[in-house]
């Protein structure tokens, strides 16, 4: 059996922290809606179904409960495929490589990098998602090694019950990576029997490690570090999706994560990788959003209590309706009626058009897009971020449903406009997380 | 349509209203007391004297219990009915329906509302546990209904600002009215220029846009119509009642284009029906519709037939709906501005009626009403339930 890289992808979040910050660049941040889960489906959605599923993060939404279950229902993947979740460290995301590299599978890591106001982790961190898909067949990649050296080191650490993290001084950590990631590398490339890689990537949450990562690493064509700042479990991933958005095909890329040790992965593409890279690149993600304004953010991130409308918070989804409704609320999955064709937006057994009974079947809209028959901006309902902005969506197959506008800009919102779906946190209540589908304009 | 009415069977003999607002100082059991204590005085009788009750709060309680306790009722049946918005109305209509069959002689509707409570501001929902997903959990009331006015210019290629003027006049009208009346919770009129400055609630409706927030009660004694002047020479009769609950289609079909409420024209149709009126503008004297928000007021002119489609908006700013003009709504000021205490709301508009048709409304009395109808209205666009009743002051 013989497992390469068949797809791979990318998702950064539209936001930039504003200058009001004091953070110069355009540090990527999640909107008060994303989390690890929500960004771990952007990243993953288009990609073709993996036989298992590997959700890594350092920012894991929920403890006791699999996070990549709802990344499974959010991509409709059928029951038979196993989902699990490597968190904690962003080591978990090469422990995810190890498995899907014995029997192929999904590899989606994502984070929501928090730092205090005013730290290191605030300015030179990122939020973002990346997927790898590895297995049989027709390889954009093939697999050349993988090696894991391990170090106990006290140079990043978070309490569990805390959002925020800590780090010893960044040269004495640089100091014990270094050796670690030039060994690694040596052996990778020697077991291949090559000189050199053509491209090379280092991540780390030693900042210093990825400053002079040409330095440590040199690659015959390309040295990068992260893409966007240290986005924990991400990173590794969107540093070698931003490498395979423009390597040629034959170019060997070698991947290392510094983190409590050091891991690699050595790539070799293939005349395959220029037809089938992905859909949105890194660069050119990051090269859109727009700022969002350092008190809203730090509202996002739960360091700053805002006044909010004089309304009750909402209730938290109950456990069973959710599971009933589990391929509506994850999958967006409608009915459409056998006799008429009415597609209907919840499923609903009676159709609302010819009345026919239990004539229905199941259909997803989740990937298409509709326009806005009428839309509001309410500043009375709840939310963690108001104003709420509602927008009526025919769907350009049929249907018609209400939905929340994420990432909204009320100006660029009116009848007729083109919006898509995207997979977000409605809001949190009673610590159950309200996933759901939001519309976002094209 | 199926329904056969139960025209002139029954007649109200006795009302009672509170007045609206923010009753800090009584609390649900102070409001249900005043209102029917007001209505069994206004039609001479006693609390023994009623046979059954039906209550209608949407929150303010649960159970027949929640009136038969402050009142002391002794065993007496007391339902207690709850349909969104139109709470008041169903009240009423199962207690015309239990006279006309013979079950009851006296029976009370009560509507109820203890709104001001809970500190928040706007209605609050009581959902059961779901899966977190449908769009009414977080959209409120105003965003709902604001959906109609871009809706609205778009398909008659309304100029935006003339629409605008539109929903402030009905604002203007309703507080005008509303100062006309002691009941009312906003007893004062509003400049134009205070209506469209307030602060925005949701798209283009401000303050002024939305309906009172209040607290309050109403009560109406139902009787069979040959015993009513046993108890007053001035019974109001009822022509028609009509409740229609939509499908919910329009949230889900793209061919519904928020600009009409499907369930409003239906009931309205079945209740001309039952109570024979052909020509709704010529034969109605005054109609109490459910101005939650301004442009569900202009929505309604239409979908009522008291204008023609795509007209109202130029109607309300001719002043053909308003205290002297061609058919008066909302002349004791609405929900606008006598309040909107939800499950009292439907009893009230019957109070007006009520008050009109035996000339005792005041200032604001019209020349010689013969015929009133209430509207009223739970939900919102897309999937609501209506109400219309047609109320007279002569029998047959």
């Amino acid at each position: 059996m013989t497992i390469g890289v068949l797809a791979y992808g990318a998702y950064l979040p539209s936001y930039r922290l504003g200058a009001d910050s004091g953070v110069r660049g355009r540090r990527v941040v999640a909107s008060f809606d994303e989390d690890a889960t929500t960004m771990a489906v952007e990243a993953a959605r288009g990609l073709p179904a993996p036989g298992s599923l590997w959700w890594a993060s350092t920012t894991p939404p929920y403890l006791d409960k699999t996070n990549a279950a709802a990344v499974h229902a959010a991509l409709r993947l059928p029951s038979s495929v196993p989902a699990a979740d490597l968190v904690g460290s962003a080591r978990s995301t090469f422990a995810a490589l190890r498995a899907a590299l014995a029997t192929g599978g999904l590899v989606v890591a994502a984070d929501v990098r928090v730092g205090k106001p005013g730290s290191l982790d605030e300015k030179g961190g990122g939020d973002g998602a990346a997927a790898l898909l590895l297995g049989e067949g027709p390889a954009i990649a093939e697999v050349l090694g993988s090696a894991g050296d391990t170090l106990e080191l006290l140079d990043r650490w978070r309490d569990p019950q805390r959002t925020t993290g800590e780090q010893w001084e960044e040269r004495f950590g640089f100091e014990q990576y270094a050796g670690l990631v030039r060994s690694v590398a040596a052996r990778l490339l020697d077991d291949a029997g090559l000189a050199e890689a053509d491209h090379v990537v280092v991540t780390s949450g030693n900042a210093g490690i990825t400053k002079r990562a040409g330095a440590l690493v040199k690659g015959a064509l390309s040295s990068s570090g992260s893409p966007i700042g240290f986005s924990g479990a991400a990173d590794p991933l969107l540093g070698l999706a931003a490498v395979l958005d423009t390597a040629g095909p034959d170019e060997t890329i070698l991947v290392l994560s510094a983190v409590d040790g050091c891991d690699g992965l050595l790539l070799r593409t293939t005349p395959l990788l220029p037809s089938h890279r992905a859909a949105r690149s890194v660069a050119a993600q990051l090269e859109t959003g727009r700022e969002v304004r350092y008190p809203t953010y730090l509202s996002w991130r739960g360091l700053l209590e805002r006044e909010l409308p004089r309304r009750p918070e909402p209730d938290r989804p109950a456990g069973p309706p959710s599971y009933r409704a589990g391929e509506w609320k994850f999958g967006f999955t409608g009915s459409r009626c056998t006799a008429c064709g009415f597609l209907h937006l919840p499923p609903l057994r009676v159709c609302r058009s010819c009345s026919a009974v239990d004539a229905m079947e199941p259909e997803s809209v989740a990937d298409l897009t509709g326009k806005v028959a009428t839309f509001t901006i309410d500043r009375l309902a709840f939310s963690p971020s108001p104003p709420v902005v509602d927008v009526v969506v025919d769907f350009e197959g049929g249907g018609r449903t209400t939905l929340e506008v994420a990432d909204a800009d009320p100006g660029l919102i009116d009848v007729g406009t083109e919006v898509g779906l995207v997979f977000r946190r409605l809001f949190t209540a009673g610590n159950v997380h309200n996933y759901f589908w939001k519309a976002r304009v094209r | 349509m199926a329904s056969k009415g139960i025209k002139d069977a029954v007649a109200i003999v006795g009302m009672g209203c509170t007045r609206f607002g923010e009753r800090w100082e009584s609390s649900t059991d102070d409001l249900l007391l005043e209102a029917v204590g007001e209505a069994l005085g206004s039609a001479g009788v006693e609390r023994d004297d009623v046979d059954a009750y039906w209550l209608g709060t949407l929150g303010s309680g649960q159970s027949g219990l929640t009136l038969s306790r402050p009142l002391g009722i002794d065993h007496k049946p007391v339902t207690r009915v709850e349909n969104y918005c139109a709470t008041g109305s169903e009240s009423f209509r199962n207690a015309c329906y239990a006279v006309a069959s013979g079950a009851y002689d006296r029976v009370m509707a009560v509507g109820v509302e203890k709104l001001k409570d809970s500190g928040f501001s706007g209605l609050l929902r009581a959902d059961p546990p779901s899966d977190g997903t449908a769009a009414e959990l977080s959209l409120t009331a105003p965003a709902a209904f604001s959906l109609l006015d871009p809706a609205y210019t778009a398909k008659y290629g309304v100029d935006p600002a003339a629409m605008r003027e539109a929903m402030t006049h009905v604002a203007w009208k309703n507080h005008v009215n509303g100062a006309r009346n002691v009941k009312a919770q906003f007893r004062k009129e509003v400049s134009r220029e205070t209506i469209e400055g307030a602060p925005k609630v949701a798209g283009r409706l401000g303050i002024f846009d939305c309906s009172g927030v209040s607290d309050g009660a109403a009560a109406a004694l139902v009787v069979p119509a040959e015993q009513a002047y046993d108890y007053t020479d001035r019974p109001i009769f009822v022509k028609a009642l009509s409740l229609a609950a939509g499908p919910m289609r329009g949230g889900l079909d793209p061919s519904y284009d928020f600009t009409t409420f499907p369930e409003v024209v239906h009931s309205a149709t079945d209740a001309y029906a039952q109570a024979g009126i052909t020509d709704p503008r010529a034969e109605i004297s005054l109609a109490e519709v459910h101005d939650c928000f301004t442009p569900t007021e202009i929505v309604l002119m239409e979908d009522l037939g008291f204008t023609a489609r795509g007209q109202a908006w130029k109607d309300v700013l001719a002043g053909e709906f308003d205290l002297g003009g061609r058919l008066p709504v909302n002349v004791d000021g609405g929900l606008k501005s006598f309040g909107h205490p939800v499950g009292a709301s439907g009893l009230r508009m019957l109070y007006e009626a009520w008050l009109q048709l035996r000339g005792e409304a005041g200032e604001r009395q019209l020349a010689d009403p013969r015929l009133a109808l209430t509207h009223n209205l739970g939900g919102r666009p897309g999937g609501c339930v209506s109400f219309v009743s047609v109320v007279g002051s002569e029998r047959g």
